[in-house]
């Protein structure tokens, strides 16, 4: 070997394109690659169970918006009252109140069809006691007087009860509340997960470069100099396992935004669909994703600063 | 400049290694420190910088209590202190520009304020031509000559030698006293850590801070 070239690099470097972007810890010092696929990893978890929520937020959007749009009114048969003339009275009301837009009342035909899954087809319903349906549906400009509406019923139509699906809007509610509450948990975790991770790191990375912080001391480095070496390498970390984990929790979502697309054509497809949503992320969740990879590389950068401004004082004995 | 009173140190529950150490380092003073091999020399160097803390005893650095030292105030008065440590301390991964330039580069200072300064340093040491260089294939005299300059490029109020002259041949030991003596001559107080007592001969009129059995003794 030349004695002026370097064991270093393949070229002897020049001051003004070396010195100003050459580390001062040595980024093989630091255990990157094992400690990037793990923070790619965390970023991926915290960005599935964002997205998923997002997704599930979304389809229970969804879902109440199209049942509260809707309400039921059931007419039950009794004795020495007909059912049908009941029924049309009871749609006659429903329809000319203020606020509703449509009511219509299920043929015989249709409640049979409605009950078919479980009774099986080609059932004679005039042989069973069983109620009749009125579908109203709401005028979304005019506000409704719900309490108006039952009492009218109530009046006119005894055996007519009005269900405005307020117990299944609530625990829809609850399941979204829910969902995202234990999507914000499971984040969280995953974060005290990572910056525990890059904690460790960080102490290995300082009990292996132990010689050089010394050095830099004893030459009138600062603490706050030290500690954004160390900082510098695990903000780059984390934005490599960031960006790769945020990255491919997008191209997961992607692909099963269009596997549901191809799926929707069969029956069970559209079964999922309305239950889930489409697996569209929409802007919301990949702004979310990406600001999770963001997050997850401040974290790691801020994480390690603590550490070795917390490592750096106990090295020496010296107030703070 | 530098003042110890009756300072101690042990490590644990052990001896004392350092007893009642007591002595003063005054501006623009050349002095030895010098002992037996195991005497103490590099803790007491390590003591003076503030790297070990004492047991007991009051150490006073550029008229501050050591004690009351906050951390910025350490810092402070490192970048007074130009150290050559036995083992050099040269960062590998940085070339002997970089090491020489590291003081100023912590300091957060412009490049460019400076490259010419430390050209000139190396020059003066004899490294003007081996700057690029990496401290791996430097030999032990160059790495020397780089850990003296890395502690002269402050221009230090205190210069701590740690047997600066320990791993070169005499002409070169002669010639690095020298240069520490020229340093001496331009303001800076010198503490020299050796145990050579032909070098310690050819500089008859430096004080010597003799250790030994864990005690100074100080002959003027």
């Amino acid at each position: 070997m030349d004695e002026h070239s370097t064991p270093f690099s393949s070229r002897p470097p020049t001051i003004e394109d070396e010195w100003s972007q050459t580390p001062l810890v040595p980024a093989a010092t630091v255990a990157g690659r094992a400690l990037a696929i793990v923070i790619a990893i965390m970023t991926f978890l915290a960005a599935l169970t964002a997205g998923f929520a997002f997704v599930l937020a979304d389809a229970s959007r969804e879902w109440r918006g199209a049942v509260g749009v809707e309400m039921t009114i059931q007419v039950t048969p009794r004795a020495a009252r007909d059912i049908d003339a009941d029924s049309a009275k009871a749609a006659s009301i429903a329809a000319g109140f203020p606020g509703v837009a449509e009511a219509r009342a299920f043929t015989r035909q249709e409640s049979e069809e409605l009950l078919a899954p479980w009774l099986g087809a080609g059932l004679d319903l005039s042989q069973l006691p069983t109620p009749r349906m009125i579908v109203v549906r709401r005028d979304p400009q005019k506000k409704l007087d719900e309490i108006g509406l039952r009492a009218a019923l109530d009046a006119a139509v005894p055996n007519a009860s009005l269900d405005d699906h307020g117990a299944w809007m609530q625990r829809l509610d609850t399941m979204a509340q829910v969902v995202v509450g234990a999507a914000v948990a499971i984040f969280v975790l995953v974060m005290i997960a990572m910056a525990l991770a890059v904690g460790f790191a960080t102490r290995g990375a300082m009990a292996g470069n132990r010689e050089i912080i010394e050095a830099l001391h004893f030459v009138g480095a600062a603490d706050s100099f030290i500690a954004r070496q160390f900082q510098f390498h695990f903000l780059r970390l984390g934005l490599r396992g960031g960006a790769a984990g945020g990255g491919a929790a997008l191209l997961l979502f992607l692909l099963l935004g269009f596997l549901s697309r191809q799926w929707t054509t069969s029956a069970g497809g559209e079964q999922a669909e309305a239950l889930f949503g489409s697996f569209s992320l929409g802007w919301g969740g990949i702004v979310a994703i990406a600001a999770i990879s963001v997050t997850v590389a401040l974290i790691a950068g801020l994480m390690s600063r603590i550490i070795v401004f917390r490592a750096l004082g106990e090295f020496y004995d010296v107030k703070d | 400049m530098i003042r110890f009173e009756n300072v101690g140190l042990r490590y644990g529950m052990g001896d004392e290694i350092l007893r009642d150490i007591t002595f003063d380092i005054a501006p623009q003073t050349f002095q030895f420190l010098t002992g037996p091999s195991g005497a103490g020399k590099t803790t007491l160097l390590r003591l003076i910088l503030l790297a070990l803390p004492p047991t007991r005893g009051l150490i006073t650095l550029f008229g501050k209590d050591s004690a009351e030292l906050d951390k910025p105030g350490l810092t402070a008065l490192r970048r007074k202190v130009g150290v050559v440590f036995q083992d050099f301390r040269l960062l590998d991964h940085l070339t002997t520009y970089q090491n020489v330039a590291l003081p100023l580069r912590v300091q957060e200072r412009d490049e460019a304020s400076y490259r010419s300064e430390v050209r000139e340093l190396l020059g003066w040491v004899g490294l003007g031509e081996r700057m690029h260089v990496y401290p791996p294939v430097l030999s032990g005299g160059e790495k020397q000559r780089a850990a003296i300059a890395r502690a002269l490029i402050m221009r230090p109020q205190l210069l701590l030698a740690d047997e600066p002259t320990g791993n070169v041949d005499p002409p070169l030991a002669r010639r690095l006293m020298r240069l520490f003596l020229e340093l001496h001559k331009s303001g800076t107080s010198v503490v020299i850590a050796t145990h050579d007592l032909a070098l310690m001969d050819q500089f008859d009129g430096a004080r010597r801070l003799v250790l030994g059995d864990g005690r100074l003794h100080i002959y003027d």
